[in-house]
């Protein structure tokens, strides 16, 4: 079961990778990391599940705030320049 | 009984992540993107905190607090991000109603 919640979460996370690949505008491409960032964020929780550690969920806490820091100064960055 | 119920929400937290790379990679426009890209999300962080917080409950507190802080930021990283695109001068692909910027 948690094979098959794996699989169908890395899926997920190579289409939004094509997404960051191709995207055409740097907006696309900040919308297609704050998923990734959110994704691999869900994708520790599974883990951690998997290999019986909870040091797992930390590693997911600091990935989220990192992420939403990362949108917040990038977007802040589109919008004034540097 | 705890754990199907468990693994049912994580199921569908996945799911929901499934649709929401599927529509990143259909949808014409940035705004649009965004819409399936943030609120999808959002949904399938707190079904998958939610599904194991059923399979293993000793860790629910930092489960539960992963969900809110989730919940609390997600919304404000994408409110800035549209009001960036806005202010960049992006505009819809189909657009019917004029925005009055």
């Amino acid at each position: 079961m948690f094979t098959l919640l794996t699989g169908v979460l890395l899926f997920s996370i190579f289409v939004a990778l094509l997404r960051f690949v191709r995207g055409k505008t740097l907006s696309d491409r900040l919308v297609a990391f704050d998923v990734l960032g959110l994704m691999s964020l869900s994708l520790l929780i599974i883990l951690a599940l998997y290999f019986e550690r909870a040091l797992y969920l930390d590693i997911a806490l600091v990935i989220g705030l990192i992420g939403f820091l990362g949108s917040a100064i990038f977007g802040r960055y589109i919008e004034k320049g540097i | 009984m705890l754990e199907i119920f468990g693994f049912i929400f994580m199921t569908l937290g996945v799911l929901a992540f499934l649709v929401s790379a599927l529509g990143l990679l259909r949808m014409p426009d940035v705004y649009t993107r965004m819409h399936v890209g943030t609120k999808a999300t959002t949904i399938g962080v707190v079904l998958v905190a939610l599904g194991a917080c059923f399979l293993e409950p000793s860790w629910s507190f930092k489960l539960l607090l992963l969900a809110l802080f989730v919940l609390l930021t997600n919304p404000l990283s994408s409110s800035v991000i549209a009001r960036a695109t806005h202010k960049n001068g992006l505009t819809l692909e189909r657009d019917e109603l004029k925005d009055a910027s």
